[in-house]
């Protein structure tokens, strides 16, 4: 059945403020799609962002929606969450938002395992800003703050998240839409922190200064690089040289979820209450 | 404030922050997000305690910026949320106490002041984040921040806190100092007839209709809670009635005056004090907090050796109760201001006053309060030649 987008979208704060081509538009689509295959309702669910070109999303979303502070849309989302346990919160940063400024708030996000998605739209780079280089920025780029070439080290989102304990972590790819898709719906339908990164083409600021201004160009250099998951256990390590893995990365069902515990240490408390209250004379 | 007094309950002893702890409790509070600093600490280990037998939420952020995070979004969903401080904590919160001025969302930071800049003595008392508490943000905002001096007082202001908050759609502030939060003293319980219980104003009107900075309902608009049917928009981007972003400079600087004028245009109700001698003096101590606990033992002894001094102590600090000293700066000729910290509040009596006179400072920031004496003197030289 054919996806009604207009009914999750704001149709009058169309149109959009992203550059034609941008990759986040896939993402958004994806998310979209992902919801309604799942019939969650736009009452029941809350999109938070931090700030950036990714940041914007969820203006355009017709859902309880939440704009914050640059790296901390975790922390608001995290108050979201544990106040309203029932209801659905997605989370949608740039790789600037949710690992630099937010690097704190994502690990401790992972570590506690709270039933949220947080979706990386990972560009490479500082779109909104300029196009300074961030921490997902390849060794030799350009970027308005590395004009000499890029020596920063980047992280593996995907493994940080890992590494940090979300319970469900899976990365995608722009070019493949399809796939970013059904990792979102797998990372929303999963109970506990789940982590979507989705390669992303920011063509503007990353792609110009890297010979690839436009999304096409960008799009197939993204697409070059990826394999998925079960390619990449026949590939040798030297096959996998500069290429990036991408799939479900990471699926733990055991891990208790942190709403669940907290009802349960309410239960708890309340339980030995009475019973304290009973005992009285 | 109210003080009456219910023969019912019984004395407990308490140190202040437990008292600021009970005291959200019963103003409803049933969200609260922290991070451990002295000394502040046992708000957060009561919190912990008391939330989930009233079936609250206690959560330990990483960090202040993510407590203060989590407060809104909290608050955001329909709960009455507070987070408690100490100065390097409430230098990290800045960021999103803006955000909550910004988007109009009810919540409550309090700050047990400790010695700083930096970490400086965090184990012992300063009254050094008064113009952080007003300032300390950046960008024009409106402020309430409330300083109890007594136990019971604290309890009060403690859901006077949540009120305003609610009422106004704002971050208040509670400013405690590291003797108070630490101070047991027995206090008698406010019963619930001593004090009013306020919850943010809901929407009236159905979703299609609901705008959440919507003006024509007043200066504060009625808050929709999320998950509610409403699906409004929240960003600390300045934005129009609808929630949405603009740069339209009318409407940024319309919007802008509406949250200040929302607190202000009840500035003088909120710019609580309690004057204590103050009938007949000549010479007017300006204090606050525990700090005012000694300045009212200096009066006494003052006034003992003839002189006619009284003793103004502001229980609210922002709005400053501008009308108060402006017409006490016409009956006396001086005023002594002791504070624990360089000279910040006696900028205010300064400038409220509207007057060339005599206005003294009594400063101490070692992390000790300001020994009685010390202000008995100054109160003494001030009396004898008027400087
Ligand atoms: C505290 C703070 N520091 C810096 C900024 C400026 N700033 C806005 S967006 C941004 C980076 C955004 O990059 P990313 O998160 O990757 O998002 P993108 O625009 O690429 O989607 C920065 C540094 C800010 N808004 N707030
Ligand atoms: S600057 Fe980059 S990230 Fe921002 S909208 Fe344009 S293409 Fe997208
Ligand atoms: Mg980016």
């Amino acid at each position: 059945m054919a996806v009604d987008y207009l009914y999750y979208l704001r149709a009058d704060k169309l149109p959009h403020m992203w550059c034609p081509g941008c990759g986040v538009g896939v993402v958004v689509k994806s998310m979209i799609g992902a919801i309604d295959q799942l019939g969650w309702e736009k009452n029941d669910t809350a999109v938070v962002s931090g700030i950036g070109c990714t940041s914007r999303a969820p203006g355009y979303m017709d859902m309880n929606t939440l704009h914050t502070t640059h790296g901390r849309a975790l922390t608001f989302a995290t108050g979201v969450k544990m106040a309203a346990p029932d209801k659905h919160v997605i989370v949608i940063s740039g790789d600037g938002d949710a690992t630099a400024i937010g690097g704190n708030h994502f690990i401790h996000a992972c570590r506690r395992n709270i039933d949220m998605t947080l979706i990386i739209v990972n560009n490479n780079i500082y779109g909104m800003t300029g196009g300074q280089f961030s921490p997902t920025t390849p060794y030799g780029a350009k970027a308005a703050t590395t004009p000499h070439g890029n020596i920063d080290p980047s992280f593996d989102l995907a493994q940080l998240a890992i590494g940090a304990g979300a319970t469900y972590v899976a990365r995608g790819s722009v070019d493949n839409a399809r796939m970013v898709q059904k990792y979102i719906r797998d990372g929303l339908a999963h109970h506990g922190f789940s982590v979507i990164e989705v390669l992303s083409n920011c063509h503007t600021q990353y792609g110009r200064r890297n010979k690839m201004s436009d999304p096409i160009t960008m799009v197939d250099w993204i697409a070059s690089q990826v394999v998925p998951r079960n390619k990449a256990e026949k590939m040798s390590p030297e096959e996998l040289q500069g290429k990036i893995i991408t799939g479900e990365l990471h699926r733990n069902a055991e891990r208790p979820e942190y709403t669940d515990e907290y009802r349960k240490l309410i239960e708890r408390v309340q339980a030995k209450q009475a019973a304290r209250a009973g005992a009285r004379p | 404030m109210s003080s009456g007094h219910s023969d019912k309950s019984e004395i407990v002893f308490w140190q202040g922050n437990e008292v600021v702890a009970e005291a959200a409790i019963a103003a409803g509070c049933r969200f609260y997000a922290g991070y451990p600093i002295t000394p502040s600490s046992e708000i957060a280990a009561v919190m912990a305690e008391r939330l989930p037998e009233v079936g609250g939420t206690f959560i330990q952020m990483e960090d202040e910026i993510a407590a203060m995070g989590a407060i809104i979004g909290a608050s955001l969903a329909g709960k009455k949320t507070f987070t408690a401080t100490s100065g390097p904590g409430f230098s990290l919160k800045m960021e999103n106490i803006g955000y909550a001025c910004m988007a109009e969302v009810p919540c409550v930071v309090v700050n047990v002041m400790r010695g700083g800049p930096s970490t400086g003595l965090p184990t012992a008392l300063a009254q050094a984040d008064v113009m952080q508490a007003r300032w300390g943000t950046h960008g024009d905002h409106p402020t309430i921040a409330l300083a109890p001096a007594y136990h019971r007082e604290i309890y009060l202001c403690t859901i006077k806190c949540f009120n305003y908050a609610e009422k106004y759609r704002i971050p208040t502030m509670l400013l405690l100092d590291e003797v108070l939060g630490h101070l047991s003293e027995g206090i008698q319980v406010p019963d619930p007839s001593e004090y009013e219980i306020f919850d943010r104003v809901k929407p009236s009107v159905p979703p299609e209709k609901y705008f959440p900075y919507d003006s024509s309902f007043g200066d504060v608009p009625p808050m929709a809670t999320y998950f509610e049917g409403y699906r409004f928009h929240v960003t600390g981007l300045n934005h129009n009635r609808t929630g949405f972003p603009t740069t339209d400079p009318e409407i940024c600087q319309q919007e802008e005056m509406r949250m200040i004028r929302k607190v202000m245009k009840d500035a003088e109700q909120l710019a609580e004090y309690e004057e204590y001698r103050m009938e007949d003096a000549e010479v007017a101590v300006f204090s606050f907090g525990s700090t005012a606990r000694g300045a009212r033992v200096a009066v006494d002894e003052a006034r003992k050796q003839g002189i006619k001094v009284g003793l103004l102590r502001a229980i609210t600090l922002w709005p400053f109760p501008d009308r108060k000293i402006y017409e006490l700066a016409r009956q006396v000729k001086a005023f002594v201001v002791p504070e624990v910290n360089l000279g910040q509040i006696i900028l205010e009596v300064e400038r409220a006053s509207h007057r060339d006179m005599p206005i003294v400072g009594v400063n101490r920031v070692g992390g000790v309060p300001i020994p009685p004496g010390e202000i008995f003197n100054k109160i003494k030289e001030v009396a004898r030649d008027g400087r």
